[in-house]
């Protein structure tokens, strides 16, 4: 068993806040979650910290390991340099409520603007649909994600343009990949997609891809699909001509 | 103090809270959602395996009748019969809706809903996403709901529901955050709290798993049942130390996975249960034909139900065979002996119990087996309720999902939980809204004010113990010496001599969490948060230890050494907690509810 020194995050809302220090006893397999639960219960126990599943789960536990936007619960302590403290800090693109624990409030709220699934009436008699596998495939991808917003932290349009107001981020590009490419939905998202959402601040730095947990490729599967039906639909003079003339 | 008033409050935010929201919503009622975490993170995203629904998508044999009848059989006849008809009729009906709310289940080649097999089910019955199915339905249910107007608020938690005799009337709440009270008025409460996972040391069940729903009732008036039936899941992970007790799904066996002890043997063909001789395949090329599919076959051993397998797998430990971490191997990797593309199957079937050990064991399942042991995961007591309209014997109060009770009778099959939880989740929020529409709760009076002001107190009384300088205990500390004391004195394998010393250190624990304390204030204060969930966690307990002692028999989840065999007089015994006029917890007997004569007769025809 050896001790680790661990700086954490302790801040009140609107407070300055800094870092302290703590160590604790660091066994096989502990994952960076446990080693703040155990300083929780050993020193610290008001310790503001969130999480449910601890399995990689439910995706509550975000924070920023080492500077890295991470699950606590799926960063192993063996995988951290052992010469150096261990940094933990909340995510820094969202306001802090307390420590570790930030008002992620604003991304529900964004999920509410997002016009919701609307499927074709059922193929069948029995009220039910056929789908093949493979159309489904590319949902189901997106459908992975656990709203960890691990990639809204770190992209650079909301964390430092600040424009949340404007900018849906890649977390909702993805829920909005995952129902225009759902293979019932008849809604159409794009005009929200280009104005309200702002779809075009993605400049395709592929951060967001880089740190989600779930491996979704976030940039390449969600975002630049959806921006080139945006470009197609608004930007294709042909398409445009056409549309206008066919009354489409 | 903050107040808001609605006809339905559900309190919970998993598959039930959240379909009995909907439902009720959709009825025309206003609603209030309360949930302890955020939005989308209540256990019911941690579900794995799937939905047990007889769809007869896969096997065109299934139907409602032939669930009904597993699930009785699962259940060791002691459910409650009504539940259990309704639940099997309307699964299928539940999932399909889950469709036309946008979930995207795995497909069969012709395109459906594809199913898979479980433990206990005559039939691939499980509609799933690969083993994320929890996500899947909870995330459609969400993203379904936000858009009816229910008003959600999240991390908020309910330490007291307000009654004005036996009629609920809200509840009083703490807000996570700041800590500030909140009161909440409504005409009719939906209990959706989930279960008790957090009183035993090893469990696949997170911090909310505190049994809040249970005691909530319990206080208010309403009767517990089968407090006794506490599932503990064969398959848990057992190394490295931390994870221990992270569930490991069911689907591996499904899909062809099998146990083994240290010498390399399939134990689960050493001892097979009467009930379900019949239905067991006679060796090992049986059951794997089963698990791809041959409708000829028979189930493998290892899909016997949950409190069976895990009683062989603590065999298999205490007598020397486990393995080196006091487990037993799990093993999927075996399958390249006949499959050609064996690793991207398991990595396609069970993407998430792939990673999980990759990431957390650094084992890789499609090379290697796995080292599982039993965890506590699921609790089969729960508020007694109307098994049509879910409502509790208060008045406007009902209750759906796992803090309900019924359905599952001594032992869960896997999937019929999230299934239970569409079920009678919707049944719920339907009642509920019905009840407050014919119900409509009257003014406030000071029978309010008094519980209010006595709520409170409770609340802040242990940062007000810290504040007088006293020498409290930390909650953190009760609550991990409740967790030891539970998991060895009322386990898996149970004696009276065992429950009995267990229950006396309950109740000294209780006595010691009157002085608990919690440093630091109001704002986000998990040590505050762990001092309030307590009297909850003590009093599941209680009831647990004390109908287990009680049922002198073994039967499905509760295994008694001491009284090995099941027993008639107590097949017919339902055990009832409930508060007593003292203030006391009283136990009363009464019997089984009988099934119709048709459904006997189902029962029957499926021996
Ligand atoms: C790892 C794992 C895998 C599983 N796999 C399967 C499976 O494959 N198939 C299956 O059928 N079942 C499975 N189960 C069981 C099933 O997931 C659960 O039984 C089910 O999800 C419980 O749902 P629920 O709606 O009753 O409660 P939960 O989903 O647990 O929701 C409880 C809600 O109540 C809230 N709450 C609790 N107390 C309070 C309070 N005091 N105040 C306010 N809110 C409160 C919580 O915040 C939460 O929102 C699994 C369970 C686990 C742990
Ligand atoms: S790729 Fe786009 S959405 Fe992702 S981090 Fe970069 S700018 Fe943000
Ligand atoms: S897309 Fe990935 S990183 Fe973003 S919220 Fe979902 S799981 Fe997290
Ligand atoms: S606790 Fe659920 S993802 Fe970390």
């Amino acid at each position: 068993m050896a001790s680790r020194t661990f700086h954490i995050w302790r801040a009140e809302a609107g407070e300055e806040g800094g870092f302290q220090e703590y160590s604790t006893d660091i066994t096989e397999g502990m994952v960076v979650l446990d080693a703040v639960h155990q300083i929780q219960a050993e020193s610290a126990g008001d310790l503001a910290v969130r999480w449910n599943c601890k399995a990689g789960k439910c995706g509550s536990c975000s924070a920023e390991v080492n500077g890295n936007p991470r699950l606590m619960c799926m960063t192993r302590m063996s995988d951290l340099p052992e010469d150096q403290p261990v940094t933990i800090e909340p995510m820094r693109a969202f306001p802090l409520l307390r420590d570790l624990v930030t008002d992620v409030s604003w991304n529900f709220e964004v999920k509410k603007a997002i016009r919701k699934f609307k499927p074709r009436p059922p193929d069948a008699e029995d009220g039910t649909w056929r789908m093949d596998q493979r159309d489904v495939d590319r949902v189901q991808e997106f459908r992975k994600c656990i709203e960890c917003f691990l990639c809204q932290d770190v992209c650079h349009v909301l964390r430092d343009s600040q424009k949340h107001d404007e900018f849906i981020g890649p977390r909702f590009f993805v829920h909005t990949a995952a129902l225009e490419m759902h293979p019932l939905d008849t809604e159409d998202r794009l005009a929200d997609l280009r104005k309200a959402q702002g779809v075009g601040y993605c400049n395709i730095t592929k951060c967001c891809t880089k740190v989600c947990p779930e491996h979704i490729t976030i940039t390449d599967n969600a975002i630049i699909p959806l921006k080139e039906r945006v470009v197609d639909r608004f930007y294709d003079p042909v398409r445009n001509l056409f549309r206008i003339i066919s009354g489409r | 103090m903050k107040t808001a008033e609605h006809d339905v409050l559900v309190i919970g935010a998993g598959g039930a809270g959240l379909r009995a929201a909907i439902e009720a919503s959709a009825a025309g009622v206003s609603v209030g959602l309360v949930t302890k975490s955020l939005l989308g993170k209540a256990h019911t995203v941690m579900a794995e395996g799937g939905i047990a629904a007889a769809l007869a998508n896969v096997d065109e044999r299934d139907d409602w009748k032939t669930h009904f009848a597993d699930t009785m059989r699962g259940g060791q006849y002691v459910n409650n019969p009504t539940m259990a008809e309704l639940h099997a009729r309307e699964a299928p009906a539940r999932v399909r809706e889950l469709e036309a709310w946008g979930a995207v289940f795995d497909r069969t080649p012709d395109q459906r809903i594809l199913q898979r097999n479980f433990g206990g089910h005559k039939y691939p019955r499980l509609a799933h996403v690969g083993d994320r199915t929890g996500l899947e339905m909870i995330r459609t249910l969400q993203d379904h709901g936000i858009h009816l107007g229910i008003d959600v608020q999240m991390e908020c938690t309910v330490t007291r529901l307000l009654t004005d005799g036996n009629r609920v009337i809200g509840a009083f709440a703490y807000e996570r955050e700041q800590g500030r009270f909140r009161l909440f008025r409504a005409s009719s409460v939906v209990l959706a709290t989930g279960g008790i996972g957090r009183a035993f040391r090893i469990t696949s069940n997170s911090w909310e798993y505190t049994g809040d729903g249970h005691a909530l009732a319990y206080e208010a008036g309403a009767d517990l049942i089968d407090m006794e039936y506490v599932q503990f899941h064969p398959t848990g992970m057992v190394w490295p130390p931390s994870v221990r007790g992270i569930l490991v799904t069911e689907g591996v066996r499904g899909e062809g996975g099998v146990l083994r002890n240290s010498e390399g043997r399939r134990f689960m063909f050493d001892d097979i249960p009467d009930l379900y001789r019949t239905q067991t395949a006679d060796d090992e090329e049986e059951g794997w034909r089963y698990t791809q599919g041959d409708k000829e076959a028979r189930r493998p051993p290892e899909l016997l139900t949950r409190d069976h397998v895990a009683r062989c797998i603590v065999r298999e430990i205490r007598e020397g065979r486990g393995s080196p971490h006091g487990g037993v191997f799990l093993d999927i990797a075996w399958i390249r002996e006949r499959l050609k593309d064996s690793e991207s199957h398991i990595r396609r079937k069970l993407p998430s119990m792939y990673h999980q050990f990759m990431e957390l064991a650094g084992i890789d399942i499609t090379k290697e087996p796995m080292e599982v042991g039993p965890t506590t995961h699921y609790v089969m007591g729960g508020v007694r309720v109307d098994g049509e309209t879910q409502m509790s014997a208060v008045d406007g109060l009902f209750a759906a999902g796992e803090c309900a009770g019924g359905l599952h009778g001594a032992n869960r099959l896997g999937g019929n939980s999230l299934s239970d939880l569409l079920v009678f989740g919707k049944r719920a929020g339907e009642h509920a809204a019905r009840f407050a529409r014919a119900n409509p709760r009257s003014a406030p009076d000071g029978a309010e004010r008094e519980q209010v002001a006595a709520a409170e107190q409770d609340a802040l009384a242990p940062l007000e113990r810290q504040e007088a300088g006293g020498s409290g205990v930390g909650a953190y500390q009760i609550q991990s010496e409740l967790q030891d004391l539970m998991q060895t004195r009322v386990g898996i394998v149970r004696n009276q001599e065992e429950i009995e010393e267990g229950l006396e250190g309950v109740l000294a624990l209780r006595d010691r969490a009157d002085s608990v304390a919690a440093s630091g204030n109001r704002a986000y204060n998990p040590g505050w948060h762990t001092a309030l969930d307590l009297p909850n966690l003590l009093l599941v307990s209680e009831a647990v230890a004390r109908t287990a002692a009680e049922r002198k028999e073994s039967r499905g989840a509760h295994f008694r050494e001491d009284y090995p065999a099941k027993s008639e007089r107590w097949g017919k015994t339902t055990l009832v907690v409930r508060k007593g006029s003292g203030g006391g917890m009283e136990l009363a007997e009464e019997a089984v509810t009988s099934p119709r004569d048709d459904l006997l007769r189902i029962i029957e025809e499926n021996r």
